[in-house]
């Protein structure tokens, strides 16, 4: 399960939308081994498309040696969908390389930049398995 | 003086472990050869028929190679290398 607050769920679903059709990526960083999503870290899209994200290589550096220096560590890696549901493709299969982390889609498929219920899911991807878990939004 | 390659968790299986290894060579290439001779599989893990893999990043004193050479990339000693999976997805 992943327990996640109310206002990182809003700022993922902020950035879909604000980068649809283009997929949005990010982090949300936590105290290694807490497994608390506490310092959102949105990402910029290297690639700018609609089927495929990757951090921007240099940010993404910055981000690792910061996440290092404060003992943190990646709890959430999200990305949106922005034709498709909340699923993981088989390249979000194939590149997932967090095992400790949840794995949060989001899709824009439905309304696209404009208002509306944006889906939001979460799961676990080890060695090639997906696992679907519980998304419990804390107020 | 020897170069320090940080590896990432995921790359730590082929290092016993080890958050860093060290290694010599004066381009990226050979630097990767001799950290594999000591660390077997590694070099399997970055690179893919000749060139570095493209879901794997590797930066210099903090400059991603793919601006500076690629596998030929120059080293020197006391250069601090850093592997780094890309975070990516479709």
């Amino acid at each position: 399960m992943l327990r996640i607050a109310r206002a990182h769920v809003d700022a993922m679903t902020a950035h879909a939308r604000a980068d649809h059709p283009d997929e949005a990526c990010g982090i949300i960083a936590g105290p290694i081994g807490s497994d608390e999503p506490r310092r959102y870290v949105p990402m910029t899209n290297a690639d700018r498309s609609p089927t495929f994200f990757r951090f921007d290589p240099t940010e993404q550096l910055r981000l690792y040696r910061e996440m290092d220096d404060n003992d943190e560590e990646v709890v959430v890696v999200y990305h949106s969908h922005t034709a498709t549901e909340a699923y993981p493709s088989r390249t979000d299969i194939s590149y997932a390389a967090e095992p400790q982390a949840h794995y949060v889609l989001v899709s824009t498929a439905e309304n696209g930049a404009g208002e509306g219920p944006v889906e939001v899911r979460s799961y676990r991807i080890l060695d090639g398995v997906v696992t679907e878990e519980e998304l419990h939004i804390t107020e | 003086m020897a170069v320090e390659v940080r590896i990432p968790t995921i790359l730590r299986t082929f290092t016993n472990g080890a958050k860093a290894v060290e290694g010599g060579g004066s381009t990226l290439l050979q630097l990767i050869d001799d950290v594999d001779a000591r660390n077997p599989g590694l070099k399997s893990r970055l690179i893919e028929s000749e060139n570095l893999r493209r879901f794997v990043n590797v930066y210099v004193n903090d400059e991603d190679v793919r601006f500076s050479g690629g596998l030929s990339a120059p080293i020197a000693d006391g250069d601090v290398v850093v592997v780094l999976p890309a975070v990516a997805g479709g």
